[in-house]
């Protein structure tokens, strides 16, 4: 049960949240112009880091933000929690 | 059965006696007993029989770690299986010996009621010993919110059975200051039982009237859970009269009872004299302390005056019947047999880590103590004090049991009547992880968990297998610490309370009408409206002609609907959708489809395009949420520039569809202003307008296949709406129906449900639903993954109809399809049903299914494999109602 830091709302139970995977994945912008194996990585492949990763999270019964937070994998604790457009300021894994 | 409670001493209240019964005996204790301490104050041995072998057991421990004291509670509150020693004695208690391995209750038993209370701490302390005292009082003089929680009633630990009284002094003084203290907050009869993330912490509290699950987030967790004594194997160690040197020392100190006249003490460390001692105070005849240790090798401390020391030596069997009467030692030059019926043992001293251990926290072999402690990892914000974190613990023998020829009545888990016998078969069959063993030999699988037998059950694998001591520690500790009835669990969120119910406004005519109601998702929808005494079949079947034949109508308030505003809009939903939704005229309706990144459909709906900045979406009953996130996740995430705002108006509106040949009939004769002949509102239009003196949005879409009009209206007067509909279309022979004849009517036409129809690995292609996806107005989610191979397949499963050959052979929905009627198995499956209806209309049964190469092989014949054999179906296209879609304009 995290406590995760909404950066808009503060710290709040992981009840309110939803989890949205690996962070920092951008949506390509010529799908079509990819090759099956590059849509492939894209759609499929993620880093699954022991470790810090960034993540993105959605305070779906909160303020209804997606926000993205780099959080240890191993200890589930939360480095830093940053807005959509920010850079981590951790550089994540 | 003669009493053993002293004359004197003891924290229990005598002014206050407590009736009790026992296996159906009255019995009397004191307001402060267990139903432990008063069954041996009363000179009852045998408290339970042993899960397998059926052998007496007795008392061993005092607290949650007793692994033979086991009852079956009757009264006030049922409890299948508890420990005698956790149990409060209260007046009008009832229990007996738990039966074999424990007997479910009737079910008309009540539950045991629970409610759930959330809060949150500075510091929550767990256990109030004296370390647990220690650190509350010192977290309180930083100013700070405090929490302690204690799973015994009283507050002071083990220090009551310390032989010094200064120990359970200054605890008591302690404790005395902290209840006076308006900053903490002190549960007792509240056991933690797991320690999760973030400092959260779930605590049971055995509270009456209702027991309470409590979930605390605190900043600082503070693990004070002390030590559990653990016992030694040896021949007949399960028999009643054997106890815990600490817990005898404690039977005599906490509740003024004498657990034997005359004891052995049999140890491996210095705390088992300090027991000797207590015991000996009480006027207990201690005649033998024996001392695995030989000569003076780490002890300290004398044996109690008039006690022979027996240094070296070893107890090997227990003699009784079934009481202790004599104790087998061994040592010298000849064995010898010393009569007691108290043998009080101490293996030496385990921390209790589970907590620490759930959380993450690692544990190293301390060889001085002979015992696993933590190592100091584990989260930032607990901390492990006092005797959990093995201060103060006396060092040990490392002594694991009592070696001999038979080790088959060397009891190591009582609960699971488990011995030494069993963990050297358990590595016979080739077993090396204590893991493993412990699954082998279901030792530490019981209540208990393995508090007096996981570290024996390590030690004697370390040994055995030659390995060092230490080279395996106990096996993975997990929620919960002790036994919760599910019933705390749920709390309050039982029958009605379970889940939100949510309803439409014409729920209550509905209601009234004696609608059979099923559940979508939350929301309760009318399944059909039974006349008389109609079964749902012939309701259903009436339902279904009367929207063929004249008209129906449907409450379908409970659709989703989402605005979605901006000048951006039809730019997003281009984006969204497999069709194009920006070259949507205004006051024109269009059906699309959702699809995820993979290209799979995940909803569908409609989208009304009502300005050209506003649209009005509608999803599926149960996926509106999830599509009102999607849409916010690609807003927010990957397209922020996009001026675009949703909102969520499914409870704003409510929907009535009149569906039929005279459902503009019905529209007429409600007064509308809005011209509803078919040339001034064609299908797939939308008007806003006035019926029935209603400001009403109209939308000429059909989920049947008839002529029909959905009329949404504010929320306030859907059911003002919908009963003036059934007042002007009663002369029409108007009849409302639910969502089984909406099933029917739209399987008919071969409208698939999603989630029905598609689980998440159907294209729109598969839904034979090519001509809306729009490869030329741009990308859109899922358009990349229709081009991938697996996609492209030509096998691919195809929704198609399926026909019975015998018309009156209604499918099993999920019955799986084979290309042919036998074969041995593995019979290779082509596909399964997804929806199967009696057809009025069609005047048999039919069957919509996902069928691989299914739009090829329409017009031959597969079989649906069923237990009782091979039914043959004929796969049809999947419109098989008014193909030509002649009926929609009525």
């Amino acid at each position: 049960v995290l406590l995760v830091p909404c950066p808009w709302c503060g710290p709040r139970a992981e009840i309110e949240f939803r989890y949205g995977g690996e962070a920092h994945l951008d949506y390509p912008d010529d799908p079509q112009g990819l090759t099956d194996e590059e849509w492939a990585a894209f759609l499929f492949m993620r880093t699954n880091a022991k470790g810090d990763a960034a993540e993105r999270w959605f305070h779906a019964a909160g303020c209804r933000r997606w926000f993205n937070a780099v959080r240890n994998t191993t200890s589930h604790e939360f480095i830093a929690a940053y807005r959509i457009g920010e850079r981590a300021p951790r550089a994540g894994a | 059965m003669g009493s053993s409670r002293a004359p004197g001493g003891g924290r229990i209240d005598r002014g206050r006696p407590r009736r009790f019964r026992f296996d159906g005996t009255e019995l009397e204790g004191f307001a402060g007993d267990t139903l432990a301490s008063a069954l041996l104050a009363n000179g009852v041995d045998v408290v339970s029989t042993s899960p397998i072998l059926g052998r007496p057991r007795g008392v061993l421990t005092t607290g949650p770690e007793e692994p033979a004291a086991i009852v079956e509670v009757t009264a006030p509150t049922v409890d299948v299986v508890a420990p005698a020693t956790m149990l409060e004695l209260v007046d009008g208690l009832e229990a007996r010996p738990r039966a074999g391995t424990g007997r479910l209750p009737p079910a008309s038993t009540p539950a045991r009621r629970g409610e759930h209370r959330y809060a949150h701490c500075d510091v929550l302390v767990v256990g109030a010993g004296a370390a647990g005292l220690a650190a509350a009082d010192a977290a309180r003089r930083d100013a700070a919110r405090v929490m302690l929680v204690e799973q015994h009633p009283w507050l002071g630990g083990s220090t009551v059975a310390s032989a010094s009284s200064e120990a359970a002094a200054a605890a008591d003084a302690t404790a005395e200051r902290l209840a006076a203290d308006d900053g903490i907050a002190i549960l007792s009869r509240a056991t933690a039982l797991g320690v999760y993330d973030a400092g959260f912490v779930v605590v049971h509290e055995r509270a009456r009237p209702a027991e309470r699950l409590w979930h605390v987030r605190a900043g600082r967790v503070v693990l004070a859970t002390g030590a559990s004594e653990r016992p030694i194997p040896f021949a007949d160690n399960d028999r009643p009269g054997v106890m815990l040197a600490s817990a005898a020392a404690t039977y005599v100190r906490r509740f003024g009872v004498r657990p034997g006249a005359r004891a052995v003490v049999f140890t491996t460390n210095d705390s088992g004299f300090e027991s000797a001692y207590v015991l000996a105070a009480s006027g207990v005849d201690v005649a033998a302390i024996v001392d695995v240790r030989r000569g003076g090798r780490g002890r300290q401390l004398p044996p109690p005056s008039g006690a022979e020391l027996l240094p070296g030596w070893t107890v090997t069997e227990t003699r009784g019947d079934p009481r202790l009467r004599a104790v087998a030692v061994a040592g010298g030059a000849s064995d010898r047999v010393i009569e007691a019926d108290l043998l009080a043992v101490s293996g030496g001293w385990d921390p209790v880590v589970n907590l620490h251990r759930m959380i993450g926290g690692g544990l190293r072999y301390d060889d001085a103590t002979a015992c696993f402690v933590p190592d100091g990892s584990g989260p930032a914000w607990l901390d492990v004090v006092g005797r959990a974190a093995g201060a103060g613990l006396a060092p040990s023998a490392p002594y694991w049991y009592v070696p001999a020829e038979d080790l088959s009545r060397h009891f190591v888990d009582l609960q699971r009547d488990a011995t030494v016998a069993d963990i050297v078969e358990a590595l016979g069959h080739g077993f090396r992880s204590v893991e493993h063993v412990k699954r082998s030999t279901y030792i530490g699988t019981a209540l208990d968990q393995g508090r007096t037998s996981g570290a024996i059950a390590a030690e004697v694998v370390n040994d055995a297998l030659g390995w060092q001591r230490g080279a395996q520690g106990p096996t993975s500790a997990r929620p919960p610490f002790a036994p919760v009835p599910y019933s705390v669990i749920a709390g309050s969120a039982r029958g009605r309370l379970f889940d939100p119910v949510r309803t439409t406004p014409i729920h209550a005519w509905h209601t009234a009408s004696g609608a059979v109601f099923e559940a979508v998702g939350q929301w309760l929808r009318p399944r059909y409206f039974p006349r008389g005494d109609e079964d749902m079949e012939a309701a259903v079947r009436r339902e279904c002609l009367a929207v063929r034949r004249d008209v129906g109508v449907m409450d379908a308030s409970t659709l989703g609907k989402i605005e979605v505003v901006g000048p951006d809009a039809p730019a997003f939903l281009d984006r969204m959708y497999t069709n194009a939704m920006s070259t949507l005229g205004v006051g024109r309706v269009r059906y699309g489809l959702l699809c995820g990144l993979d290209g799979m459909v995940v909803d569908d709906g409609v989208a009304m395009r009502l300005a050209p900045d506003r649209y009005l979406v509608t999803t599926t009953t149960g996926g509106a949420a999830a599509v009102l996130d999607r849409f916010e996740e690609w807003l927010q995430t990957e397209w922020p520039e996009l001026r675009v705002y949703c909102t969520s108006v499914t409870e704003q509106w409510s929907t009535v569809a009149v569906a039929g040949p005279r459902a503009r009939d019905v529209l007429v004769a409600l007064a509308t202003d809005v011209d509803p002949s078919p040339a001034a509102f064609p299908f797939m239009h939308v008007r806003d307008g006035v019926v029935a003196g209603i400001p009403a949005r109209i939308a000429r879409i059909s989920f049947s296949g008839e002529l029909a009009f959905e009329l949404n209206v504010s929320a306030w007067q859907g059911l003002a709406l919908w009963e003036a509909a059934l007042a002007a279309g009663a002369p029409l022979g108007i009849a409302p129906y639910g969502t089984e004849a909406m099933h029917v009517l739209r399987a008919e036409k071969g409208y698939p449900i999603v989630g029905q129809d598609t689980d998440g690995t159907v294209t729109p292609f598969d839904l034979g639903m090519g001509r809306i996806v729009n490869e030329a107005k741009g990308d859109f989610i899922g358009r990349r993954s229709l081009r991938r191979p697996d996609a492209a397949r030509a096998d691919r499963r195809h929704l198609v109809a399926l026909l019975p050959l015998d018309p009156r052979a209604r499918l099993p929905e999920g019955a799986q399809v084979a290309s042919e009627p036998s074969g041995d198995p593995p019979v290779r499956m082509i596909g399964h049903v997804t929806s199967s209806y009696d057809s009025p209309v069609l005047e048999r049964a039919f069957a919509l299914g996902l069928i691989e190469r299914g739009r090829d092989l329409i017009g031959r014949t597969v079989f649906a494999r069923l237990d009782g054999g091979a039914v043959p179906v004929t796969v049809a296209d999947p419109v098989l109602y008014d193909p030509e879609a002649r009926r929609r304009d009525g």
